[in-house]
């Protein structure tokens, strides 16, 4: 019953796409319908699942690295006036970038390999994770902090027991977001910066080819990679969350 | 804890230049209940946040000062009408958290006992969200306990109650606060006149002194001259605003 919804939103997205390729005529290398795309996806399986392997790994990294340099900086940030004064305009800054223009530097700088695209993961989920805590950790009910300082606490376990605890939430849903945005960054990194595989490499030579069949193949593979990973993370951040169990 | 010292309060408050309250002065007796009662808006919970240390977005000018001399802010336990329960931690840890805050070694024993004095006894490892308003208010009266300060602040913790609730936690507060020097801030006639030892009114033009019923407090819910008293104090109450 609970997998019915999905399911039924699954068939009828498919129905779209098929009603499309029908309607319009395209020929298949414009829009191949589902069942020339599902076939090309069963041909091409181990070359599909080795380059999932090279951007899981990618977007995993850069997942775990940017949440941990998220964090660190939000602590910072809400913990020393100095660094709110100095950092958080440079936050903003950064972030006005386009990390596109950013994957060739990148790629000079840490090579063709795996970390420029950790790297590119990392940084497109750095603001949304430091951001969301940050807020968090300066959100903190006031009545908690005045209770705290009524029992005499220090800054650092005021922050520790208080304003990093009452802040979970905040962080959870900043990492839910970074789940969504961590492989983009990682295919982006391939897209741009040359590449030594990942599903966004293997899009992009799909393309030049002209096999817009395997294109898709790749696209959709990275489509359910990224709902599952937000479902794993969505998972393993209820608790952080506050959610029931 | 040092014995429970008598408190005096004197000076004035303005935020922004805007006067707050005009000159006071309050005194706290050592070791009785001093119920500071007042409408909205009137100063009365910025009395006691000043007593407790804390910001209160007003200039005071005046001074705070124990009996013995000693400083005031270090040696108070203070409960506010929401009940402050950190809502990830259990019913145990809330009850110990001033001893975590300040990296102390937690009395475990102490703390069971006062868990048990409060009826509580079986939801110590409950998170706050699982227990009634009552509970959750007696969480935070043993937590107040387990400090064991000798000046305790209540920034009207019982208001939120319904009635019945209400007059449990007022006769259960009463008896485990006996001895401390306790500031009751409250909106309520009925609250102090049932557990004011000494009644004091604050409106826009200061302090009122107020006679408490002679039974020792906490008193009985329907005794005659507590009803008259409450009265009396609400007639005061609704003058001075006029």
């Amino acid at each position: 019953m609970k997998y019915l919804p999905p399911l039924a939103a699954t068939l009828f997205a498919l129905f779209l796409w098929q009603a499309m390729v029908v309607l319009t005529g395209w020929p298949k290398f414009i829009l191949p319908g589902p069942a020339i795309v599902a076939d090309a996806w069963w041909e091409n399986r181990w070359i599909i699942a080795r380059n999932t392997w090279i951007t899981a790994v990618e977007v995993l990294i850069g997942f775990a690295l940017g949440v941990a340099l998220g964090v660190v900086t939000a602590v910072s940030l809400a913990s020393s006036r100095a660094a709110r004064v100095l950092v958080q305009p440079l936050l903003v800054f950064t972030q006005a970038l386009p990390v596109f223009a950013l994957a060739p530097v990148l790629t000079l700088w840490l090579g063709f390999d795996l970390w420029s695209k950790v790297a590119m993961a990392m940084l497109i989920i750095y603001f949304p994770v430091t951001s969301s805590f940050f807020d968090g950790l300066m959100r903190t009910p006031p009545g908690y902090l005045d209770l705290a300082r009524t029992m005499q606490a220090g800054r650092w376990s005021m922050l520790w027991h208080i304003r990093i605890p009452s802040a979970l939430p905040s962080l959870a849903s900043g990492m839910r977001l970074a789940a969504v945005y961590a492989p983009i960054g990682a295919v982006i990194g391939e897209w741009v910066g040359g590449s030594s595989g990942g599903l966004g490499n293997l899009m992009l030579l799909a393309n030049g080819r002209a096999k817009t069949d395997l294109m898709f193949a790749a696209m959709l593979t990275l489509g359910v990679f990224s709902v599952v990973l937000h479902m794993v993370v969505y998972r393993v951040t209820a608790r952080m969350a506050g959610e029931a169990r | 804890m040092t014995p429970a010292p008598d408190l005096t309060i004197s000076g004035r408050a303005s935020i922004e230049g805007a006067q707050l309250f005009a000159p006071l002065t309050l005194s706290l007796a050592a070791g009785q209940w001093t119920c500071l009662l007042g409408g909205s808006g009137v100063g009365k919970t910025t009395v006691l946040r000043l007593i407790a240390g804390l910001a209160t977005g007003a200039d005071f000018n005046g001074v705070i000062s124990a009996g013995d001399g000693l400083p005031v802010a270090e040696r108070v336990a203070y409960m506010a009408q929401d009940d402050l329960l950190l809502p990830w931690a259990t019913v145990a840890q809330n009850v110990s958290l001033g001893a975590r805050l300040r990296r102390e070694k937690v009395d475990i024993d102490r703390r069971t006992r006062m868990i048990e004095r409060m009826g509580l006894q079986g939801h110590m490892t409950k998170k706050p969200a699982e227990l009634s308003g009552g509970q959750r208010q007696r969480v935070a009266l043993a937590r107040t306990l387990m400090e064991d300060k000798p000046i305790i602040l209540l920034d009207e913790p019982f208001s939120a109650l319904d009635a019945r609730t209400r007059a449990d936690m007022q006769d259960l507060a009463a008896e485990a606060l006996q001895g401390r020097t306790v500031l009751l801030v409250t909106h309520d006639p009925a609250e102090a006149a049932r557990l004011g030892q000494s009644i004091v009114v604050m409106t826009q033009n200061g302090l009122t002194a107020c006679k408490p019923p002679s039974a020792p407090a906490p008193r009985k819910v329907d005794d005659l001259e507590t009803l008259e008293t409450q009265g009396a104090l609400l007639r005061l109450l609704r003058e001075e605003a006029a």
